[in-house]
């Protein structure tokens, strides 16, 4: 069922990616955590990655954001293979991970500062800071912050060095259920005022479908990609419709989540 | 503005009034009238107390002394009708009077014990008085020895900060460096300063720069081995989060590490002050020519211990007008941890 669209030309392509790690308790065994994944994303997709804890996900996404480097496989952005971290690849954690001596408006320009490009740029900073709709609070510190702000300071910051694909690791993860919902419009505005390849990796099956074109859905660990649905409801998209429900209990009876109460 | 972002706002403005409204309100209300009368009941007792055991011993001068308790009288009654009309000084003198009552009523005792009784052997023990009169005559050259206190410390922490955190960043980033860093730095340095005093008196050509070298030594260790600290241990996820921002090695290190290590570092700043007092004094007391250190230990020669405890009066103010400065430094430094820091 894995559906690998090599094409030449997709924003982001994983050919069969694998990855292990030494197991700490015992020397010299290594442990599986992706075994042969593949996929690829066109450019100004929006897709995510569900799974049950602990398949790798997130392992997934350090690898596309170049912070680890795979055993075997090719990542590649355009025709470019992924040799280590670079703007190009924004990355967004479930923690905000704001830099806390910084203010909300030094946090929103440190990629610009960091490629040494804030001089020319630093229209783009107010620009960035009214975007995610925080344009009272530059001179806030992150402590004076909530988690939702906090996490539109981080989109805010990935998305002001114009990233070619932009990784969400459960970013929205952390925040109450209200928060979470409001969020998923934000990113959704954000996404399709700005096109950004997206790749969400999340353990909310509604966020998927509600948010994404296409959701893979990997395995236990060893992680394998084993299954990808293609949502094509039209957005906004009614989380009540029938067609909502029906694609959702198809991927919870798929992760073999469904009738599990009854079972007991 | 988005309505979300306009409700959050909101809420952050409604707790920053709420802060405000308690603050205001204390100071609304009226100073009640016994810590008002405190400080004036304190000092007519003190000077009671004094007026009653200098004529048991008329040789003693105590104009100063005298002169000192009508000023404080003075001073607390125009402040205490001040205050109806500066919500300011009604703060302040809440907080600070408890403690002045505390300190002026301290003298009073001290008085009773020293001048009163006798019950401390003199000349080691004079009263306030006489601490006082050597606190003013001798105030010019105490005041030169301060400055040469002053300069001998700022020149030896200043250059015990610089090495140190060039030392500590470099220990606490590379891991190289620390390999062969820190073993010589967990040997050397817990050795206190002051043990080196010998070998420096030889080595270096005045004793001036070998205080400033030792000072400097004292420094050294705490702020390198804070700075090293905190610069590795520095969140990992700060570190990926700036690379995928596009951030090379400069940037990780002075605008993530070093950053981040800044609430580490300012321990070891005040751990280095402290460690600097002690060896200033030393150094002073048995090389240098010059300081309160010297002053102390000469006044001593001489038997004068009205000098000696007229430096130690000075040296308490001046270490903790020093510390006091490192501490509004760092709250300013640090405003983005407001909240968060307790010390």
């Amino acid at each position: 069922m894995v559906m690998t669209n090599v094409a030449a030309g997709s924003a982001l392509r994983v050919d069969e990616v694998r990855k292990s790690f030494a197991v700490p308790d015992a020397p010299g065994t290594r442990r599986l955590v992706l075994d042969g994944i593949s996929f690829s994303m066109a450019a100004g997709e929006l897709v995510s990655l569900v799974g049950p804890s602990g398949c790798g996900k997130s392992t997934l996404l350090r690898l596309i954001a170049g912070l680890d480097l795979p055993d075997a496989g090719d990542l590649l952005v355009g025709e470019e293979e992924i040799l280590g971290p670079s703007a190009e690849r924004g990355l967004v954690f479930q923690d905000p991970n704001l830099f806390p001596w910084l203010t909300v408006r030094r946090n929103i320009e440190a990629g610009l500062v960091a490629r040494g490009v804030l001089h020319e740029k630093r229209h783009e900073v107010d620009e960035f800071t009214r975007l995610v709709g925080l344009g009272a609070f530059g001179s806030a510190y992150p402590h004076h912050l909530s988690g939702g702000m906090s996490q539109r300071v981080a989109l805010a910051r990935a998305l002001i060095n114009h990233p070619k694909v932009l990784l969400l690791d459960e970013p929205l993860g952390a925040l109450d259920a209200f928060t979470r919902m409001r969020m998923q419009d934000e990113v959704l505005r954000l996404w399709e005022n700005r096109r950004t390849t997206m790749l969400l990796v999340t353990h909310d099956i509604d966020e998927a479908i509600y948010m994404s074109d296409r959701i893979l859905v990997m395995t236990r660990a060893p992680g394998r990609i084993d299954r990808t649905i293609d949502i094509k409801l039209l957005r906004p998209r009614d989380r009540t419709s029938d067609s909502f429900l029906r694609l959702r209990s198809q991927i919870l009876e798929h992760l073999h989540f469904a009738g599990k109460a009854a079972d007991v | 503005m988005r309505p979300a972002a306009a409700r959050t706002q909101l809420t952050f403005v409604r707790t920053q009034l709420k802060n405000n409204t308690a603050d205001r309100l204390e100071s609304r209300s009226a100073l009640p009238w016994p810590i008002q009368l405190a400080v004036p009941v304190a000092s007519l007792i003190t000077f009671g107390i004094h007026l009653l055991f200098s004529k048991k011993w008329p040789p003693l001068e105590t104009r100063s002394y005298v002169l000192l308790f009508w000023e404080i009288l003075g001073v607390s009654i125009v402040l205490s009708i001040a205050q109806s009309f500066w919500a300011g000084l009604r703060q302040w003198m809440r907080h600070m009077w408890p403690i002045f009552t505390a300190a002026i009523l301290l003298l009073g005792l001290w008085d009773v014990i020293t001048s009163g009784f006798h019950l401390l052997p003199l000349p080691y023990f004079p009263g306030p008085a006489t601490v006082l009169r050597s606190l003013i005559s001798d105030r010019a050259l105490l005041l030169d020895s301060t400055w040469h206190s002053l300069v001998l410390l700022l020149s030896g922490y200043t250059l015990g900060v610089i090495v140190g955190l060039v030392s500590g960043v470099c220990i606490g980033w590379s891991t190289s460096v620390r390999y062969w860093g820190m073993p010589l730095l967990k040997v050397v340095g817990p050795i206190p300063a002051t043990a080196w005093i010998p070998l420096a008196m030889v080595v270096s050509p005045s004793a001036i720069v070998s205080a400033a070298g030792l000072i400097a030594l004292a420094v050294w260790f705490p702020v390198t081995m804070l700075t090293a600290s905190g610069v590795s241990n520095t969140r990992a996820s700060y570190l990926d989060v700036a690379r995928t921002l596009g951030a090379g090695r400069a940037y990780l290190i002075f605008r993530i590490a070093i950053p981040a290590a800044v609430p580490n570092i300012f321990i070891g700043l005040f751990m280095g002050l402290g460690a600097s007092f002690l060896t200033l004094v030393v150094a002073e007391s048995v090389g240098v020519k010059s300081g309160l250190g010297w002053y102390v230990s000469w006044a001593q020669g001489w038997a004068e211990y009205g000098k000696v405890y007229a430096a130690l009066i000075i040296m308490a103010a001046f270490f903790s007008t020093v510390m006091t400065l490192l501490f509004k430094l760092r709250d300013r430094v640090l405003v983005w941890q407001k909240g968060m820091i307790k010390w």
